[in-house]
Parts: C-alpha cells; sequence; structure tokens
C-alpha cells in the first residue's frame, strides 16, 4: 500500500491549504453582509433572513463551513504537535527571526487566538440562532414587534466595551494568521510564479489588514451610534 | 587584525552520550580565516593539551559538498547568506565575541559525535526516487544529444545546485526536508530524461521523507534564506504541483 494523500505531508498541506481559502471565501462574504448593517438596517435585516432561512445555505453551505473550520482547527493542531516532536533536543542558541516572520512561526497561537473568538462568537449569535430557529422552532425572523430582528441583535452585542474590546483584539490576532496564511495557501497548492507570486503577496496583505479593520471599524461604528443615542 | 573570542561548543562522546555545551578561548584568530580553520586551531590548541579534538564534519572546504554543516550563533552555517560554514569568514565575527556552536537538531538527523549528526535520512530520500533510467548496454545516448529549453535547463540547474547539506532541515522550526526534497525532485522534473519515474519519483521521495520523521512545511521560509545554494522555495511549490499531479492519477 502507498501513503495515502491525506496521510502524507504535502497532502495535508495542500488541504490545510484548501480549507484555508474556503475560509478566506467565507470571511469575504461576511464581511459585505456586515458592512450593509452600516449603510442599511432594512437590507442587512433581508440579508441575514435569507442566510438563516435558505435550506441551501442553511442544510449545504453551513455545514460545509463548520466542517471547514473543524478540518482546519484539527489538521492544524495535529500538524503543529508532530512538528513539535521533530526537534526534541532544542537550540541552546537560536535566532528564528533572523530568517522568517512572527507571524509564519506563530500560526497556531494567532489561529488558537482566533478559534478562542469563535467560541465567543458562536455563544453570542450562532447558538440563540439555532435555539430560537430549531428549538423554538420559529423560523420567521421576526421580533416580539413583528419587525425582523437581525439588526437589532447585532447592535445589542456592540453594547457591551468589554465585548467590543475582545471582537478588535481578536480581529487583530485573525489579520496577523491571515498576514502569513493568505500567501502560504497559494504556495502550498503549489502556486508560486515569479510574476504572479509578488501580486499575491501585495493582494494577500491587502485582504490582511483592511478586512479585520473593516470588521473592527464596523464594530466600532455601533458601539460608537449605541452610545450617542 | 586578530581576534580572541569564547566558543560554546556542544560535546557529545557518541550517539548513546547525553551530550553538553563546553566553554572554549580560542586567541589570535586572524580575521582572514574561514570559521573551519577558526576550529582547525581550537583542535590544534586541544590536542596540545592532550584532549579530545572536537568532531566536525568537512571535505572540500570550497563550498562544492555539503559536508560541512554547524549552527552557529542560532543559525544554519552562521550569520552570512549563501555560504557554507567552511565559506564563513571569520570577519563575520567581533573581537571578544561569545559564539554558540551547535550540531543540527532534528529527529531525523541524530548526532553521531559532538557536531556531526548522521545525515543519511537524506540519502534514504535519494534512494526512494532520485534517479533517472538511463541505457548501459553500450549505445548510451549522449545526454546532449536531446535538446532541452533554456529557461528549463536554468531552473533544472538551479535545483541541482542543492548540496544536501541539511541546512533546511536545520533551521526550519518544524525540521521539514521539503527544501532538499524539493530540489531534488525538481532537477529531473523538468528534463526529458527524468519523465519516466517522474511521478512515481515525487510519491516515493515525499513517501521516504515523511517516514524519516521529518516535519510538516508551514512556508515560513527559513530554509530559503539559510540555503547556502540559494534553492528557492518555488520549487517546493513545484513539487507540491507534481505531488499532487502524480497522486491524483495513482492507481496504487
Ligand atoms: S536545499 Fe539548500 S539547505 Fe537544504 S540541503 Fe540543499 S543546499 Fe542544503
Ligand atoms: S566542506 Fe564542502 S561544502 Fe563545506
Amino acid at each position: 500500500m502507498s501513503q495515502g494523500f491525506s496521510k502524507s505531508s504535502v497532502g495535508r498541506k495542500i488541504l490545510m491549504a484548501l480549507s484555508g481559502f474556503f475560509l478566506l471565501l467565507f470571511l469575504f462574504q461576511h464581511f459585505l453582509i456586515n458592512s450593509l448593517s452600516v449603510i442599511s438596517a432594512d437590507a442587512f435585516n433581508e440579508v441575514s433572513f435569507f442566510m438563516g432561512t435558505n435550506p441551501l445555505i442553511q442544510y449545504l453551505i453551513q455545514p460545509i463551513l463548520l466542517f471547514g473550520i473543524i478540518f482546519h482547527l484539527i489538521m492544524g493542531i495535529t500538524l503543529e504537535l508532530k512538528n513539535k516532536s521533530t526537534r526534541p533536543i532544542p537550540y541552546a542558541m537560536n535566532k528564528p527571526s533572523e530568517n522568517a516572520s512572527w507571524m509564519s512561526r506563530n500560526m497556531v497561537i494567532t489561529g488558537i487566538m482566533v478559534l478562542l473568538f469563535l467560541g465567543l462568537h458562536f455563544y453570542d449569535f450562532w447558538i440563540p440562532e439555532i435555539k430560537t430557529k430549531f428549538i423554538e422552532g420559529n423560523m420567521s425572523g421576526l421580533n416580539e414587534s413583528g419587525e425582523l430582528r437581525f439588526h437589532e441583535e447585532l447592535l445589542h452585542k456592540f453594547t457591551d466595551p468589554i465585548r467590543v474590546g475582545l471582537y478588535i483584539l481578536s480581529f487583530v490576532f485573525l489579520s496577523l494568521h491571515l498576514l502569513h496564511g493568505f500567501q502560504s495557501a497559494f504556495q502550498s497548492v503549489g502556486f508560486n510564479h515569479r510574476k504572479y507570486t509578488p501580486i499575491i503577496k501585495k493582494l494577500g496583505n491587502l485582504y490582511a489588514i483592511f478586512i479585520p479593520l473593516g470588521f473592527i471599524l464596523i464594530a466600532l461604528f455601533h458601539f460608537h451610534v449605541k452610545i450617542r443615542f | 587584525m586578530n581576534m580572541n573570542l569564547t566558543l560554546k561548543v556542544w560535546r557529545q562522546k557518541n550517539a548513546q552520550d547525553k551530550g553538553k555545551m563546553v566553554e572554549y578561548k580560542v586567541t589570535n584568530i586572524s580575521d582572514h580565516m574561514s570559521f573551519l580553520e577558526m576550529l582547525d586551531v581550537l583542535n590544534e590548541d586541544l590536542v596540545n593539551k592532550n584532549e579530545e579534538p572536537v568532531a566536525f564534519d568537512h571535505d572540500c572546504r570550497e563550498g562544492i559538498c555539503g559536508m560541512c554543516s554547524l549552527h552557529i550563533n542560532g543559525e544554519a552555517h552562521g550569520p552570512d547568506r549563501g555560504v557554507t560554514t567552511c565559506q564563513l569568514h571569520m570577519r563575520m565575527f567581533k573581537d571578544g565575541q561569545t559564539i554558540y556552536i551547535e550540531p543540527w537538531r532534528a529527529k531525523a538527523l541524530p548526532v553521531i559525535k559532538d557536531l556531526i549528526v548522521d545525515r543519511s535520512a537524506l540519502e534514504r530520500i535519494q534512494h526512494a526516487g532520485g534517479y533517472i533510467s538511463v541505457n548501459t548496454s553500450g549505445n548510451t545516448q549522449d545526454a546532449n544529444a536531446i535538446l532541452i529549453r533554456k529557461s528549463d535547463a536554468d531552473k533544472a540547474m538551479d535545483a541541482a545546485s542543492c548540496i544536501g547539506c541539511g541546512a533546511c532541515v536545520a533551521t526550519c522550526k518544524n525540521s521539514s526536508a521539503m527544501l532538499f526534497v524539493a530540489a531534488k525532485v525538481s532537477q529531473f522534473s523538468y528534463l526529458p530524461q527524468g519523465q519516466i519515474e517522474r511521478k512515481e519519483r515525487v510519491m516515493n521521495m515525499v513517501e521516504q521523507m515523511d517516514k524519516e520523521g521529518f516535519g510538516n512545511c508551514t512556508n515560513t521560509g527559513a530554509c530559503e534564506v539559510e540555503c547556502p545554494k540559494g534553492i528557492s522555495l518555488e520549487f517546493i511549490a513545484r513539487m507540491n504541483r507534481e505531488y499532487f499531479g502524480a497522486k491524483i492519477v495513482s492507481e496504487k
């Protein structure tokens, strides 16, 4: 028997990258929808209602997303544990910063920080959603006064300064994770080209800085609005 | 200018010994010396004092054989770039400096004695697929009879300049041998002579690499920086493509 693709170091690296790409796409659409909440509460409500009730998204895309997150997480930790075990005797003197960036060397730390945030995020939004929709059986997306509830729920979460602080911090970690992860995913699937790789690296830096920054600004916007009114 | 240095050197009697860092002083080191010549001075001192000299690997002493190694002051082949330890000049150091000298550290490259590690894991990877089939029946064709696109020949040559020193493994936080294996897979993949075993080569070499207990690449890029021969990460990407392409159609 030859070595299975998903057992091999190269195969796992490719799978890690593919799940990473998927999560990058997910994050981007999440960002677009969040941006709506600043522009128009109604539009945000409509889109949230669609995302929350469309069967294709609920029963196909959502499970894939969950699988993607869990896969990326478990594989990442498995690889890290294996990697840690490959050097039983450490160097007495080592200068890792001479040849590799902090981000590239600490993907597990930044990844775990993002994971902790996801825990909070699930607690805040996903679990209540599941509860309302599937346990209480209320698929209407309406609140007691008969309006779509999503924008109001969002605002509610952004009233607590500690939550907003944690939210911002998490996105800083996400940014650090993406600063390496974006371009690394391309390298892993074998996309390295003298002409295009520099462009991908720039694009990756833009994505890694501006998407998390966007999330942070949206949170601050709602926090600010809440304080004023 | 001559220098006096403090050396902290890893001493280990044999593979079983626990080993430890031992401090030595060397005096009157010329900045024109190579790093290995400085170690020769140390060893001469030790021999004169009836002590066991420090064992380290070396052969050509001109950066082509890949025998020399050493993790010097926290970096594979020391602080300079694009050089092996034998090409490292003492002018990279300052008078009075303390220099840490350690063997490559990786489970797959165990220490045999002092600063010498067993790199046969790299050879076993090479045996698993780093070869081509040639007709040796007496009418062997001249390799130059097959025309090769210049840019492909250049890339093959770039990949083939890997000297198998193992610095990529030593410097990688994951002890990954991907840069080495990528160079060895790539050098043949560009050439017509390498096509026959192309798919098996990459699968077998990657499998052997994993069996030897090297870690997984996370694209930190440290290997490319420390590699004395400037082997590019492009080759790792190429190996990943080769691997994917081979695996997806493989019947095994
Ligand atoms: S890739 Fe570079 S560092 Fe690694 S073995 Fe070859 S020459 Fe040495
Ligand atoms: S001794 Fe041959 S490369 Fe250094």
